[in-house]
């Protein structure tokens, strides 16, 4: 009896599907795909069933996500911010939006976003998809200061938009739903799994006798201890994605996740970034305030400040942190660069 | 309109599909279901109360949790035939994310009489040696020098110290380890088993675990987190007195049927 049913349910489906009065053109699905690296270590990524991936979709994301018209005087686009050459970040400490004013935190690169599993996102996890993580650089003052009705107006009006728009979602009223839809999809394929190490991992490369031990360095509680917070070789994304006070400051200026949860326990507390591509998207940390990767390094070694909420993963905050040796900060370093992913910089697919 | 209707009518076949006999012949089969909740010295103990230095250990020092996970695995029931009946599942209890404290088991065992309902708290050596996604997700690996496989449980937070300010602690229980390098070696099995009883099963069962936190410094060693804070990773002694310490952590809070 119950196959009866569940097959009637099918034909009733497919009746009802056929029936259909949209203007006729279907997307076409895709079926994301994950390298080997992830998928034999990683759950698979989020991709919620409100967006499919779609080809149209995400040519038409990408499209918008290099347009300057989605700035008020069109000088800028989510590019300017995000550029390819920096793995997606840009290299100024706090980026200067289009009336020459710059924010507070360093951009952030943008790959392997679909596998932030809590979909937590910007260093204060404060954007909670990345649908709706669009919405704001482009009205934000210190960012793309549109007016999204304005927007809409423009792509509206557009020789080429609507039917973009058509092919993508099925109707060629443009909303600010739709943009961020396709501007979402598209930065679900910026996929970085393709660095030395992954290579390594997959028995494809070796590893200097100096990035290896810095590897060891990363993984030994004793030395460097990052890997409770950075990821590990089973965890190739190199971040947990979640938040924490690495010791950065005594005092917060940017109270981070703790304004917006507004819980003091949480103050000072940042997403923790992945290490891939470090070499391309100098300055680090929230605010850029560091230009080298050496300076990171010596931060975590003999320059971390104590709070309350510092992280208990973070030890000898007396000495001021591991206490590398140089040897051992050298080696790693080796380690981290490792982590590089030179093709995907080069990636057609995310070029303009 | 058409297509409104045609919806409907699907809606209304496929709620008519659930179909209740099957139900009926599963009713001897149950998915048990362990539920956890955790306590210093019977003083509950939930993510709420994270992150302020309240409790005192056997040793004396105050300390906060600040992050709190552990795995428990190999559910086994033992029937009056002593059967053993293994239930090859693992649960990561997240309780600084409220996450899997109520642990749903993804076997079925039949009802009836049972001597003993036990589990494992971390990994037996060989589902140590496995490589779990949602594990690796959630980094909870050990590194390959240090044997591989996952933490058993990962117990930040802060202690006072002598000079009465935080300082911080992670006990970290995982296979104790010496040698680390290529080839580690292992000086004991430091995973254990927790013996439930004997019990009764009638139908829908919840095994409510409690778990006192305050055991893990106490019996039979009493932790002086002066000196045993952090690095215990790579310290086999102090894996060992943590392997001693949780045996009296869990325990059988009640059993609840429908
Ligand atoms: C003026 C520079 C600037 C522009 C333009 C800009 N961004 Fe950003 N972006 C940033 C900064 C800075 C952050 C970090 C924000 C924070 O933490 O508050 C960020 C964060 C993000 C993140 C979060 C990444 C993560 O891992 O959490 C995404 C996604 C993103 N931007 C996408 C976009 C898109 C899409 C556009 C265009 C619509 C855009 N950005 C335009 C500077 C910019
Ligand atoms: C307690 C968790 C934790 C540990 C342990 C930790 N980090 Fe971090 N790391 C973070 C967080 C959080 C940030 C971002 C902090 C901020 O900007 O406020 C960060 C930032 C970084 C950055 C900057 C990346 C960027 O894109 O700006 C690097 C590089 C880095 N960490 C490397 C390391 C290394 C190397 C170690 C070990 C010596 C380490 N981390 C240990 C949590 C941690």
């Amino acid at each position: 009896m119950k196959k009866i049913c569940y097959i009637l349910c099918i034909v009733l489906f497919i009746v009802s599907c056929s029936s259909s009065d949209n203007e006729g053109y279907t997307p076409v699905a895709v079926d994301l795909e994950i390298p080997e690296i992830f998928s034999s270590n990683i759950l698979p990524p989020v991709i919620p069933n409100t967006n499919p991936l779609t080809e149209e979709g995400i040519a038409l994301g990408k499209r918008l996500f290099f347009d300057r018209i989605l700035s008020a005087d069109e000088t800028i686009s989510c590019a300017s911010c995000h550029s390819p050459q920096n793995a997606f970040s840009d290299n100024s400490a706090t980026s200067v939006g289009v009336d020459g004013l710059s924010g507070t935190r360093n951009s952030m690169p943008l790959f392997n976003l679909a596998w932030n599993y809590n979909e937590r996102f910007a260093w204060d996890g404060k954007e909670l998809s990345l649908e709706r993580q669009v919405i704001e650089p482009v009205q934000n003052p210190l960012e793309m200061h549109s007016d999204w009705d304005d927007v809409i107006n423009k792509l509206q009006g557009h020789p080429e938009y609507p039917e973009l728009f058509s092919r993508a979602f099925n109707t060629s009223t443009i909303t600010q739903d739709l943009v961020t839809k396709a501007i979402a999809q598209f930065e679900r394929t910026m996929i970085s799994a393709n660095s030395k190490f992954d290579r390594y991992s997959l028995g494809q490369a070796t590893l200097t006798p100096q990035e290896l031990n810095g590897l060891d360095v990363f993984l030994r509680e004793d030395k460097g201890d990052c890997f409770h917070c950075h990821g590990n070789p089973n965890n190739p994304l190199w971040t947990d994605n979640d938040f924490h006070n690495n010791g950065l400051d005594a005092t917060f200026t940017d109270l981070g996740l703790g304004a917006v949860s507004g819980d003091p326990n949480d103050n000072g507390k940042f997403r923790s970034p992945s290490l891939r591509n470090l070499v391309y998207t100098a300055p680090y940390m929230h605010d850029g305030r560091f230009q080298t990767l050496d300076d990171v390094i010596d931060f975590y070694s003999e320059g971390l400040q104590n709070s309350p909420t510092i992280d208990p993963l973070m030890k000898n905050i007396d000495q001021g942190g591991a206490q590398l040796s140089p040897e051992d900060k050298a080696d790693l370093k080796a380690f981290l660069l490792t982590l590089s992913d030179p093709s995907f910089l080069t990636n057609p697919a995310f070029q303009n | 309109m058409k297509k409104f209707l045609t919806l409907l009518l699907v809606v209304f076949v496929c709620t008519n599909c659930s179909d209740d006999v099957d139900d009926i012949v599963n009713a001897t089969q149950i998915n048990p279901v362990f539920s956890f909740t955790h306590n210093w010295e019977g003083i509950p103990v939930t993510n709420a109360n994270f992150n302020s230095v309240q409790y005192t250990n056997a040793n004396g020092e105050m300390l906060s949790i600040e992050r709190l996970r552990y795995v428990i695995s190999d559910i086994v029931f033992t029937t009056t035939s002593n059967e053993v009946l293994e239930l090859d599942a693992y649960n990561l209890v997240d309780v600084t994310n409220n996450n899997n404290l109520v642990f749903q088991v993804p076997f079925t065992i039949p009802i009836g009489n049972y001597n003993n309902v036990s589990f494992t708290f971390g990994f037996d050596n060989e589902d140590n040696s496995e490589n779990y996604a949602d594990l690796n997700s959630a980094s909870f690996n050990v590194p390959d020098m240090l044997g591989g496989g996952y933490h058993y449980m990962q117990f930040d937070g802060k202690y006072l110290d002598a000079s009465n300010s935080e300082a911080p602690f992670n006990y970290h229980a995982i296979r104790a380890v010496d040698n680390p390098g290529m080839s580690p070696t292992f000086p004991q099995d430091t995973f254990f088993t927790v013996n439930l009883g004997a019990v009764n099963i009638t139908g829908e069962t919840t095994f409510n675990i409690e778990v006192n936190l305050a055991e893990w410094f106490q019996n039979p060693n009493t932790w002086d987190l002066n000196q045993l804070n952090t690095v215990l990773m790579p310290n086999s002694a102090a894996q060992i007195q943590m392997f001693q310490n949780g045996q009296s952590v869990f325990s059988l809070g009640s059993v609840s049927q429908q």
